[in-house]
């Protein structure tokens, strides 16, 4: 696949969020949610948000994803405000088995954006054969997702979002209900995929390791009310694998720091400002 | 610190929402009665066809002081709780038997799938023949058409039993009347109340059909009396008090579920597994 | 020679019933059950002949069509009903009024407002039948999954896309619950319209054999009737599996696992 060409204006953000606020009204009163979140991801960059449980990273994401109003702030995607989802972005959910239509075998729910789109059926068929065949799925076309094991599955919903052709892939804790072994796959197929094609993602994650083994970048948050602990640069080789990546010493202090900042987070420390390291 | 909604993202809830929709319903209620009482006063339909929905609802309040209404009533009742009882025990006993026993429920299957499409109501001929106008007409029907709701549930609850549980506790050395107990019934239990909430609503159904249709005694006779004397508020409100008591049996059987059923989760913890 | 121990269980039980019943009518004739040889051959003779187009196909044409239309109906309206919840709230207490209504007290009423005609007979199966097609439509509809309605929204499939693609086959094991429901009830009403208010059609001819003791033609009716049901539950269950054959499969491996 070739590699995708980015926006003519290099010093625009691909994905923009400012100020972003949001407070949910219960019975039992107002939660501040999110108190203030602020961050740019470059086209082409591939940042992971990581935090406690409970810093609002799936509220972050229904807001950027558009699939949920802010109380306050906006998100911007390659300069156009989101007010819903938007065109061209994507979403990976961490529920595969809920994320993909059970009437539908594997090959139809890949297609079925495009379709929606009114793509012609010759294209559509190329771009779901080569989708299918980015994640190693190409020997399943007429399973039915409830068929193949969570792995699978998840490879199925990421082969969607890859066709759909996106600038932007979000991806919430995808391989948080997916065991250790198929999550190291699947980690190493979303480093290749992005590769190949260009996009800019936002990965989030509760695994540190995760974030810090895929991440060009990984964005900390507080706890709820949600601000920036932390945005630190992830100056690790851009060619990683499984072995030796995690076995570098500065992936071990970068975890450690990382590490420390979210066991601050949890106590309820948080930043005078944020900063990049 | 909790972040309600926040995992599952749901939408946010407001504080007034649970009794807005409790008004919204008692609006639609309202709103369907309002219009009952304005078509037929604005004529678009012949107010002796359709009389307002006030003119009716007087002449069922005006029937609920009447003794002669209650016994129709008791009838029609007595009918459905005679047909239904008779129906669950014939069905659990039956369905208890043939689904615990793999060549019983092989044999009787092609039997069982035949039979249980017949629509009760091909028997009214037979039960006119048979009864007249007894109420044994309609507890015949009755009683036909329950058995099969129940029996078909019985036997998904008797195929649900967990092979393992059953099979630990029979080398655990419980007996039959233990097993039954403590594996087979509490499994048996729920799709034997949904079974029994489904025959409830049919057997009010027959119940009706065969007073409407037969002639036996009970609110379904009523019905077809007032409507060939012409007594048309009172048909309506007639018809409107059948709906009522469908509504109450609705309530009373989920009732009866729920309380059965919160006793046996509760009995459930002591199975042995 | 399996399939020849299929065949025994198949046709044992019923073999068996039918000998006893031979058995029983043997001798002295009984008022009230013939013997099946005279059962079959009035059969035949009742059955095979006019009757067919004057009374058996046009009751069918009248169900079909009544539950066709309850079909359709509940199911738009259902869609409709479903997706928009305030419209939902307003109107379930209402319509669980009328589905808790048993529906043969229709009859009356449908008579009154309509005289006795066709199109009153067909609204009597209508009036019954749409209740558990549209509530359980309701149902099927406000059940749909949150993370695959986020899905869906995520990619834009909106609108009436949105229906087709989405909510339409997800509601569609509920639907199909309704359905079933809704032809046993159009059966019974079919029937019941006939025997109360009509001069023709299966319930009326069955009725009349009743009324002039003609006993054995009679049984004969109710077995056409019995063969009706059979025949549409044979046909539903068809239907059900190919169209939730998903459904059923994905139950499956959820159970098994």
């Amino acid at each position: 696949m070739p590699v995708r060409e980015s926006s003519a204006n290099e010093a625009q953000p691909m994905l923009s969020v400012r100020g972003l606020k949001k407070v949910y009204k219960t019975d039992g009163g107002e939660v501040e949610a999110v108190r203030n979140l602020t961050f740019d991801l470059r086209p082409g960059e591939l940042a992971c948000l990581v935090g406690p449980s409970g810093s609002g990273k799936t509220t972050l994401l229904k807001c950027i994803s558009g699939l949920m109003a802010p109380t306050e702030g906006e998100v911007l995607l390659d300069g156009t405000r989101v007010v819903g989802p938007p065109k061209k972005m994507a979403v990976v959910f961490q529920e595969y088995g809920r994320s993909l239509f059970p009437w539908m075998r594997v090959r139809e729910n890949v297609e079925l954006p495009l379709k929606n789109q009114g793509m012609p059926k010759a294209e559509r068929g190329r771009l779901v054969d080569e989708a299918l065949e980015a994640v190693g799925l190409a020997h399943v076309p007429r399973s039915y997702p409830w068929q193949l094991s969570g792995g699978m599955q998840q490879r199925v919903a990421i082969a969607r979002a890859v066709a759909y052709q996106p600038e932007v892939l979000l991806m919430d804790e995808p391989f948080a209900a997916v065991d250790a072994q198929t999550r190291a796959d699947l980690e190493d197929l979303i480093r290749t995929v992005w590769k190949r094609l260009g996009v800019t993602v936002l990965f989030v994650t509760h695994d540190i390791d995760e974030s810090v083994y895929l991440g060009e970048r990984v964005i900390i948050l507080s706890s709820s009310p949600t601000v920036i602990q932390e945005d630190i640069t992830i100056d690790l080789p851009a060619d990683r694998d499984q072995l030796n990546t995690r076995a570098l010493p500065r992936f071990t202090e970068l975890r450690h720091h990382v590490y420390e900042q979210i066991q601050l987070a949890k106590k309820g420390q948080r930043p005078a400002a944020a900063g990049t390291r | 610190m909790l972040n309600p909604g926040v995992e599952s993202g749901a939408p946010r809830t407001s504080r007034r929402t649970v009794p807005v929709q409790q008004f919204l319903g008692l609006a639609g209620i309202l709103g369907f009665l309002l219009t009952w009482e304005l078509v037929p006063r604005a004529g678009i339909i012949e107010a002796r066809f359709l009389p307002p929905a006030s003119d009716v609802l007087g002449a069922l309040l005006r029937a609920s002081g009447l003794t002669a209404f209650w016994v129709s009533v008791g009838e029609t009742m007595l009918a459905w709780f005679l047909g239904l009882l008779i129906a669950v025990i014939a069905a659990v006993v039956l369905g208890f038997l043939i689904g615990s026993s793999a060549f019983l429920a092989k044999a009787t299957s092609s039997t069982v799938e035949f039979l249980r499409p017949i629509p009760s109501v091909a028997l009214i001929p037979l039960a006119v023949l048979m009864f007249g106008v007894k109420i044994e007409s309609s507890l015949m029907l009755i009683i036909y058409a329950s058995f099969w709701q129940v029996f078909i549930q019985v036997l998904y609850g008797v195929a649900d039993i967990d092979m393992v549980a059953n099979n630990t506790a029979k080398s655990y050395g419980l007996g039959r009347m233990a097993r039954i107990r403590y594996v087979v019934f509490p499994t048996a239990l729920p799709y034997l109340m949904t079974g029994v909430r489904l025959a409830a609503a049919v057997a009010l159904i027959l119940a009706i059909t065969a007073e409407l249709i037969i002639g036996s005694p009970g609110l379904g006779r009523e019905i077809a009396l007032a409507q060939s004397g012409g007594a048309i508020s009172g048909m309506y409100a007639l018809v409107l008090a059948t709906g009522l008591i469908g509504v109450l049996i609705n309530v009373l059987m989920r009732f009866i579920e729920r309380k059965a059923l919160s006793w046996h989760s509760s009995v459930r913890s002591e199975v042995i597994v | 020679m399996t399939w020849l121990k299929s065949l025994a269980y198949l046709v044992g039980l019923p073999l068996l019933l039918v000998l006893i019943w031979w058995g029983l009518t043997l001798g002295r004739p009984n008022f009230f059950f013939p013997a099946p040889g005279l059962l079959m051959e009035t059969f035949g003779e009742v059955w095979f002949g006019e009757r067919i187009i004057t009374d058996v196909l046009p009751s069918l044409g009248r169900l079909f069509a009544g539950v066709a239309a309850a079909i359709a109906i509940g199911v738009m309206a259902g869609l409709l009903i479903g997706s928009v919840r305030w419209l939902r709230s307003l109107l379930e207490p209402t319509l669980e009024f009328f589905r808790a209504v048993p529906p043969p007290v229709l009859v009356p009423v449908l008579m009154l407002l309509m005289g006795i005609n066709d199109s009153m007979k067909v609204a009597v199966i209508i009036s019954g039948c749409i209740w558990p097609v549209l509530l359980n439509t309701i149902e099927g509809v406000r059940a749909v999954d949150g993370v695959l309605s986020d899905s869906a929204r995520t990619y834009g499939v909106a609108g009436w896309a949105r229906v087709r693609y989405l909510v339409l086959p997800s509601a569609s094991p509920q639907i199909m619950a309704g359905v079933r429901q809704c032809l046993s009830i159009g059966l019974i009403l079919m029937v019941i319209s006939e025997m109360f208010a009509s001069s023709s059609g299966l319930g009326f001819t069955i009725v009349q054999f009743q009324r002039s003791f003609a006993i054995p033609e009679m049984w004969s009716g109710i077995i056409v009737l019995g063969l009706i049901g059979v025949a549409m539950s044979f046909i539903f269950q068809w239907t059900e599996r190919r169209v939730l054959r998903w459904y059923h499969g994905q139950k499956e491996v959820e159970n098994a696992g």
